[in-house]
C-alpha cells in the first residue's frame, strides 16, 4: 500500500492516539514497578501513580541482592535456562534430522508414534506419578528431561532441514563424512536461524516458568526464582528475605518495594535481550503458524 | 513394524547412525507420553502410591459416578466454559481489530515500534504480570485510585477477593498480555495481500472502510476461520498459569476451572484415581473437539489443521 500519500485525517489522528494508548498501557505497568522498586519502602507502600521515584533509595535492591535464597533461585533459573535450552535444541534437532531422512527404515511408524503424542496425552496426574516413579520429583532434572522434546519444534526443524540442498550433504558424504558428521558440520551450521529461534523460545519458557517448580519441587535449594516469586506474590508467604527486611526496618513491613525489586531482577534479563531477539521470535511464530 | 527379513535387518544395522538419532527420541516419547497415557487406567482403579499400580483393585466406573455427582465438578465446568466463552466472544476479535488499525498507520517506523512494544507482555512471566495486576487491583492499588479519582467508585473495591470480578480479570489480563502477540498472524496475513487489489479498489472509489471490509477482511478470512475453530476446540482448556497466579481462597468459587479442579483434587487432596477419571473424560472430549475442528475447517476452507 502507498503509505503517507493521503492526507493525515481525523481517522489517522485517532488511530495514532489508540496506538499510543496501547504502548502506554503496555509500558507503564512495567515502569510503575521499576520506579517503585527504586522508592524508599515506605513510599512504595502507598502505591501512588507516578512518573519518577519520589524518595529514591536502593534499600530494596540491597535486600534482594543480599538474600541468599533468592540469589540461589536466580542461579537455579539461569542453570535451568542454559542446560534446558541446549538439551531441548540438540535433542529435538537430532531426532528431527534422523526422522527427516526418507531412507530411514521404520520412518512411517516413527512418525505415527510421534503424531499420536500431539493428539493425546496422559495429563497432569499420570505425569506426576511417572515423575515420582522416575525419581524426578524434587530433582533439578525435572526441569530439563521432560521438556527436551516437543513434536511441534521437531516439525519445524524437519521442514527447515529439508530446505538445505541435498548436494551439500552428498558432497560431504563423498568425502567420507558419517551421518553425525554431516549433521554437525553441514546441516546444523546451515540452520542457525531456526536453531536460534527455537532456542530463544525454549529459553524464554525456562526463564518464565514457575509452574513446574510449584508442582515438583519441595527443597528450597533447587527452587527457581519464578516459583519463589509466585510464593511471595500470590501466596503472600514471607520469604526469608522479607523476614530479614522486617528485622531491618522494624515493624513497617516494606513488602511492596521488595516485591517490585525482585520482579525487576527477574525480568531485566528478558527486557535487555528483547530488542535484539524479538524479530527471531516473530519469525518463529510465523513458521509455526504455516506448519501448524 | 521393524524389519523381519534378513536383508532388511542388515539394512537397518547399516544405517545405525541414523537409527541412533531417532531411537532415543522414540524412547523419550514412550516414557514421557505413552506411559502416562497408559496410566490413565488408574481412573478405573483405587490407586494408592504405596503399592504397585497393577495390584490396585479395579473399581470400574466408581470414580466417574463420583465426580458426576460432585457439585464442585459441575461448577468447574461452568467456570471453564464461562471464562472461555468470554475470551472467545469478546476476546477473539480484539487482535484482528488491532491488526487492522495497525495496518492503517502511515509511518512504517511508528508501526514497527508499536508492534514490537505490543508483544512485549507475551514474554513477561505470569508471576510478574500477575504480580503487577494483583498489586493494582488490590487495596489502595492503582485501579482503585483511578476509579475513585474519576468518580466511578465512591469507595475501594477489593477486586481480587470478590469472586464476581474474577472472570473479567481473567479476560482483561488475557487481552492486555496477548493481544499484540496474537495479532502477529493477522498482520502477516494482511501483509501478504496483493497491493494491486487496494489500488484497483481505490480507482473504483472505495473509501478506507470499504477497502478494509471488502479487501482486508475478505483476504484474511481463512486465517480468521482456522484460528476461530481452534479457539472453539480449546474451550475446555484454560490458561493454567494465569488462573493459578490470580486465584485465591476468596475467589475460588469462580476461579476453579476444570484443570484447576483436577490439580486440586489430584495433587492437593491426593485423590489420584478420582482426578484421573476427570482427566480421562476431559482428554477424550478434547480429542473429539479437535477432530470436529479439523473436520469443520476442511469443510469450510479446504485446509485441515493436521
Amino acid at each position: 500500500m502507498k503509505r503517507g500519500m493521503r492526507r493525515f485525517g481525523v481517522f489517522d489522528f485517532f488511530n495514532t492516539l489508540i496506538m499510543l494508548g496501547v504502548c502506554f498501557m503496555t509500558l507503564y505497568p512495567m515502569w510503575f514497578v521499576f520506579i517503585n522498586s527504586l522508592n524508599a519502602p515506605e513510599q512504595a507502600m502507598l502505591g501512588t501513580v507516578n512518573w519518577f521515584p519520589e524518595a529514591f533509595s536502593l534499600a530494596s535492591y540491597s535486600v534482594v541482592f543480599n538474600d541468599k535464597s533468592l540469589m540461589n533461585g536466580f542461579l537455579i533459573t539461569t542453570l535451568r535456562t542454559v542446560i534446558g535450552t541446549v538439551a531441548h535444541v540438540l535433542f529435538t534437532a537430532i531426532v528431527a534430522y534422523g526422522i527427516s531422512k526418507h531412507k530411514l527404515i521404520g520412518r512411517k511408524v516413527y512418525m505415527k508414534i510421534a503424531l499420536i503424542t500431539m493428539l493425546f496425552s496422559g495429563g497432569l496426574i499420570p505425569t506426576f506419578l511417572l515423575m515420582t516413579k522416575l525419581g524426578l520429583y524434587d530433582n533439578f532434572w525435572v526441569f530439563i528431561i521432560p521438556s527436551m522434546y516437543t513434536f511441534f519444534n521437531m516439525v519445524i526443524f524437519m521442514s527447515f532441514f529439508r530446505t538445505i540442498p541435498e548436494s551439500l550433504e552428498e558432497s560431504a558424504k563423498v568425502d567420507g563424512a558419517s551421518d553425525y558428521g554431516v549433521l554437525f558440520r553441514i546441516v546444523l551450521p546451515n540452520s542457525m536461524a531456526v536453531l536460534a529461534t527455537i532456542g530463544l523460545f525454549s529459553a524464554v519458557y525456562h526463564w518464565n516458568d514457575y509452574y513446574m517448580g510449584v508442582i515438583y519441587i519441595r527443597s528450597q535449594e533447587i527452587l527457581p526464582m519464578q516459583t519463589m516469586l509466585y510464593k511471595i506474590i500470590a501466596e503472600n508467604s514471607m520469604s526469608f528475605m522479607q523476614q530479614q527486611a522486617m528485622a531491618q526496618f522494624g515493624a513497617r513491613l516494606p513488602g511492596n518495594s521488595i516485591k517490585f525489586a525482585s520482579m525487576v531482577v527477574a525480568t531485566l534479563p528478558i527486557l535487555m535481550v528483547y530488542p535484539f531477539i524479538q524479530r527471531f521470535l516473530v519469525k518463529g511464530v510465523l513458521i509455526g503458524a504455516i506448519k501448524g | 513394524m521393524f524389519p523381519f527379513r534378513t536383508d532388511q535387518l542388515k539394512a537397518f544395522f547399516r544405517q545405525w547412525q541414523l537409527q541412533s538419532m531417532v531411537v532415543p527420541g522414540i524412547v523419550w516419547m514412550i516414557i514421557f507420553c505413552y506411559i502416562p497415557m497408559f496410566w490413565l487406567i488408574i481412573a478405573f482403579m483405587d490407586y494408592s502410591i504405596a503399592r504397585p499400580m497393577l495390584e490396585s483393585p479395579f473399581v470400574g466406573l466408581k470414580h466417574f459416578q463420583d465426580f458426576m455427582s460432585d457439585e464442585r465438578f459441575w461448577r468447574s465446568i461452568r467456570n471453564t466454559l464461562g471464562m472461555s466463552a468470554i475470551k472467545l466472544v469478546l476476546g477473539f476479535p480484539i487482535p484482528i481489530l488491532f491488526a487492522l488499525l495497525l495496518n492503517e498507520i502511515r509511518s512504517l517506523r511508528f508501526m514497527r515500534t508499536v508492534q514490537t512494544i505490543s508483544y512485549l507482555p507475551h514474554f513477561i512471566a505470569w508471576t510478574i504480570f500477575g504480580g503487577i495486576l494483583l498489586n493494582w487491583l488490590g487495596e489502595g492499588g492503582v485501579v482503585n485510585q483511578l476509579m475513585i479519582a474519576l468518580g466511578l467508585q465512591d469507595r475501594e473495591i477489593l477486586f481480587n477477593s470478590d469472586p464476581k470480578y474474577f472472570w473479567w480479570i481473567i479476560y482483561f489480563s488475557d487481552v492486555l498480555k496477548e493481544t499484540g502477540w496474537s495479532a502477529i498472524i493477522y498482520i502477516a496475513a494482511i501483509a501478504g495481500i496483493d497491493p494491486a487489489l487496494y489500488e484497483a479498489a481505490e480507482l473504483d472509489g472505495a473509501g478506507r472502510w470499504q477497502r478494509m471490509w471488502h479487501i482486508t477482511i475478505q483476504c484474511i478470512r481463512p486465517t480468521i476461520a482456522i484460528l476461530f475453530i481452534l479457539a472453539v476446540s480449546g474451550m475446555l482448556g484454560s490458561n493454567f498459569e494465569q488462573i493459578f497466579m490470580l486465584k485465591n481462597n476468596m475467589n475460588m468459587r469462580m476461579a476453579e476451572s476444570l484443570d484447576l479442579y483436577i490439580y486440586n483434587m489430584g495433587l492437593v487432596s491426593g485423590r489420584h484415581s478420582f482426578s484421573t477419571a476427570v482427566l480421562f473424560v476431559r482428554s477424550i472430549v478434547a480429542l473429539g473437539l479437535l477432530f470436529l475442528a479439523n473436520y469443520t475447517s476442511k469443510k469450510l476452507t479446504g485446509d485441515s489443521i493436521f
